[in-house]
């Protein structure tokens, strides 16, 4: 293992973990919900119609943020990291995939595991798994191949 | 009023995502990297939200109400299924390929990139597509 410390930044992150920390605080304890984001986004797009108003009002939050964000000064640059064809089986398979294993990031990885769950912290551990095992393949083994 | 807050939750977890560099594929990757050039600080991310999270998590479990004298709605599933690991996995997949997981790719599109845009749209298939085979189970 090598870690590449020029592009470590550990406050940033920190601070950013402590806004999602706060934005879950906000939506537990002023509307008892759980900011599980695979699951709010199924819920407004294919069931639940009393979770629509919210739930919308929370997906047109995150999609607004970098508007606000970008009010306060420059919007932080992104690099994608593969093609279109990359990007829509990727999105297939999280779509799938989250919905089957019932939530994602946010919901296992974030919520429930502040709540201690242990279905929530064997769902992290899986798909950090699975996580690492593809990028060292896409990075590492295929490249090579390919190459 | 209560929805109000669904928005600005929404907005500060967006914030969130963006400051901490979740909302750059590039830095997951190199978090995902760990056998190559890993950075690591993806991690604090979570000790960030993590330790908010729990002291939140305890302290609304004794309230066991929200602060409008609401019902906490927090799902009580504890089973550990052949399913909870098969779709966990999968997603993981999905999320080394882009570097993308909901959140991040929803705020990308808030951000104007159009690969965004095709990875949310493709989320949704995903999810329209297990709505369909849910149903087709029933």
């Amino acid at each position: 293992m090598h870690i590449s410390w020029d592009v470590f930044t550990p406050w940033s992150s920190l601070f950013g973990g402590c806004l999602i920390g706060l934005a879950c605080a906000l939506l537990l304890l002023i509307n008892g919900k759980i900011a599980g984001i695979s699951g709010i986004l199924s819920n407004v797009f294919f069931t639940r119609p009393q979770e629509h108003l919210w739930g919308g009002l929370f997906l047109v939050g995150l999609i607004g943020a970098p508007l606000i964000y970008s009010v306060f000064g420059d919007l932080p640059q992104s690099v994608m990291q593969t093609s279109s064809i990359g990007l829509v089986i990727a999105g297939l398979l999280v779509g799938v995939g989250t919905r089957i294993g019932g939530g994602c990031t946010s919901g296992h990885g974030v919520i429930g595991l502040s709540r201690l769950s242990m279905r929530s912290l064997v769902a992290t551990i899986t798909f950090m798994f699975g996580g690492f095992v593809t990028v060292y393949l896409m990075q590492h083994v295929f490249v090579q191949v390919l190459s | 009023m209560k929805s109000l807050f669904a928005l600005i939750s929404g907005v500060i977890f967006g914030l969130g995502l963006i400051v901490s560099g979740m909302a750059n594929p590039q830095k997951v990757i190199g978090f995902l990297d760990v056998f190559g050039d890993w950075d690591p600080s993806l991690a604090l991310v979570m000790v960030g939200a993590i330790g908010v999270g729990i002291v939140v998590f305890t302290y609304a479990g004794k309230r066991a109400k929200t602060f409008l004298g609401d019902d906490l709605q927090i799902t009580k599933q504890t089973v550990i299924d052949k399913k909870l690991v098969f779709g966990s996995l999968i997603f993981g997949v999905g999320w080394g390929v882009a570097g993308f997981c909901p959140g991040p790719g929803l705020v990308s599109l808030g951000m104007g990139y159009f690969e965004g845009f095709i990875f949310v749209i493709a989320m949704i298939a995903g999810m329209l597509i297990f709505q369909l085979i849910q149903k087709e189970r029933r």
